[in-house]
């Protein structure tokens, strides 16, 4: 059985499009079929975790991309992508791909930006999100849910817009026990009482979890937001290494 | 840091391939200055022609990987230990 | 043996026939590719310097821009297979460089702020065929692009153009750069697909 998943984990593995959801304008959700993803015991993967992605053209290009996953361990297996608008990967899975198309996958991969019940040893959890930084902390929310657990959560969200916002539907009748916070930075609707700002220190200290209370930090977006929101939970007192981050480079949001 | 800069994150899967094991949470120390970060942590540049993880403290050169008519080249001296 | 996407195809523009060499394709994107941090010297502390000659040369950047400048319209060859046509270019010619210092080195290292390297003839950097440039479509070349001087060598692939360009070294020998000590050609010439060493 070992020697199975060692497999499954190093080497790409045909997939199926299953189905496909657009969840924004510029989003959607990809689910996944993938025979020989890990036994159906071992729970598949861990919330946070991404997959490698590679297309193939039928000249032989090949592209690959990592996508975080956003279903938790135990769904089918699903991972949301946002459309750049001068990419060659993200335009294709977001407006082209069907229902039957096929693709490789490799992974799950990552070790350190995951989160099962335990991790962060009782103190609450800090979630930022920026832009479809929101992905693999949905999954860790959708574990959370799934396992029963009960640690206190704030989400720290941070979108262009309301319509923007990627699983609104969740968000807005969060789980008992999880609270959302968004801003919304170009726009935002009518009679809008929310945070209209990029997150800065200001919004944190009103935002984040006292440091006193320990909590754990996760923190996902573009580059330039996980920086910024990274450096200033360090200056609440957050230690460095109760702040993880996963930087996606320069995108939108 | 750069908007296109990524981390240790973005090569899980190139660090699976090359060492045949979950790497991201390793502790890579800098042999120019001594830094020590997890992998998952360090700043990632991929400009295409390969990949360069830096020390986030120096900005050393720690690793370098390209491939090279299918054959990938790993060169690890920046590091002083890895582990 | 891969299955194929179904209509996934590389984003490509239409080339015209014999602009561009074996394996490119033409995009009119300028992708930021870099090999570490985007420097940010200021001008009061840069110069640009020619070593490994009977003396060393320097310019700070008021003499460098005292120089005369030239205005170089060439395409341009990635070997990550992207080509860029008529880019526009503000430099100065290495044969003003190279023409203020006395050497016999048939070779040169250029080093750059960062640490990057790449190497290549002396030949290849006279006869009109290569520049410091510090403009790029008609104003300041960018941080991100290479500013605020790179050298261009538009007849190699582009990781010969080093950003961020701080001098070069004249050598007796062609020590392999950055790139090349990874695997990459030590001349890179694209119109004979020199990508990688061997080929």
């Amino acid at each position: 059985m070992a020697g199975t998943a060692v497999r499954g984990r190093l080497s790409w593995q045909t997939a199926t499009v299953g189905s496909v959801m657009d969840e924004t304008a510029r989003v959607r959700t990809l689910r996944l079929e993938v025979p020989d993803w890990f036994g159906p015991s071992a729970g598949q993967h861990r919330a946070g975790q991404h997959v490698d992605i590679r297309l193939t053209a039928d000249d032989g290009y090949q592209a690959e991309r990592a996508y975080s996953i956003a279903s938790a361990p135990g769904e089918p297996l699903a991972i949301t992508v946002e459309r750049l608008d001068d990419g060659e990967v993200s335009p294709y899975l977001t407006e082209q791909v069907r229902t039957g198309d096929q693709l490789e996958v490799r992974g799950p991969i990552g070790g350190y930006f995951v989160w099962e019940p335990g991790s962060g040893s009782g103190g609450p959890l800090l979630l930022a999100a920026g832009g479809s930084g929101v992905v693999p902390l949905r999954a860790i929310l959708r574990e959370r849910s799934r396992t029963g657990n009960s640690v206190p959560v704030r989400l720290l969200y941070s979108s262009r817009s309301f319509q923007d916002v990627i699983y609104s539907s969740e968000f807005d009748s969060p789980p008992e026990g999880v609270k959302v916070i968004y801003t919304l930075t170009r726009s935002q609707p009518r009679m809008w009482q929310g945070y209209a700002r990029r997150v800065d220190e200001q919004m944190l200290a009103e935002v984040a979890w006292p440091a006193a209370d320990r909590p754990l930090a996760y923190v996902c977006g573009p580059t330039s937001f996980v920086e910024s929101v990274a450096a200033g939970l360090v200056k609440l007192g957050y230690p460095a290494g109760r702040v993880k981050t996963e930087r996606f480079g320069a995108t939108g949001g | 840091m750069d908007e296109e800069t990524l981390d240790g994150n973005a090569i899980g899967g190139l660090l699976m391939e090359v060492f045949g094991a979950e790497m991201t949470t390793a502790v890579a120390t800098c042999g120019s200055c001594g830094a020590a970060r997890q992998v998952a942590e360090l700043p990632v540049y991929m400009p295409g022609l390969g990949t360069v993880a830096r020390c986030r403290s120096c900005e050393s050169v720690l690793m370098v990987f390209t491939k090279v008519h299918r054959v990938t080249c790993v060169d690890l001296m920046g590091l002083a230990s890895l582990g | 043996m891969s299955p194929v996407s179904r209509g996934f195809r590389r984003k490509r523009e239409a080339a015209p026939a014999d602009r561009v060499p074996p394996g490119q394709y033409v995009t009119k994107d300028f992708p930021v590719l870099s090999a570490g941090p985007t420097p940010h010297t200021p001008l009061t502390q840069w110069s640009f310097s020619i070593t490994g000659g009977s003396e060393t040369k320097t310019w700070t950047w008021e003499e460098f821009r005292a120089l005369p400048t030239e205005q170089v319209t060439t395409d341009i060859h990635c070997v990550t297979r992207w080509s860029k046509l008529d880019t526009m270019w503000e430099g100065v010619s290495l044969d003003v460089l190279l023409g203020a210092v006395e050497y016999d080195a048939r070779y040169v290292l250029a080093f750059s702020d960062g640490g990057y390297t790449t190497n290549m003839p002396v030949a290849d950097l006279l006869g009109g065929k290569a520049w410091v440039a510090y403009g790029y479509g008609g104003g300041p070349l960018g941080a991100e692009h290479g500013g605020p001087a790179r050298l261009l060598v538009p007849h190699l692939y582009f990781w010969k153009s080093a950003k961020w360009v701080r001098g070069l070294r004249l050598r007796e020998v062609d020590e392999p750069g950055f790139w090349e000590n990874y695997g990459y050609h030590i001349y890179g010439d694209p119109w004979r697909e020199q990508r990688y060493a061997g080929d």
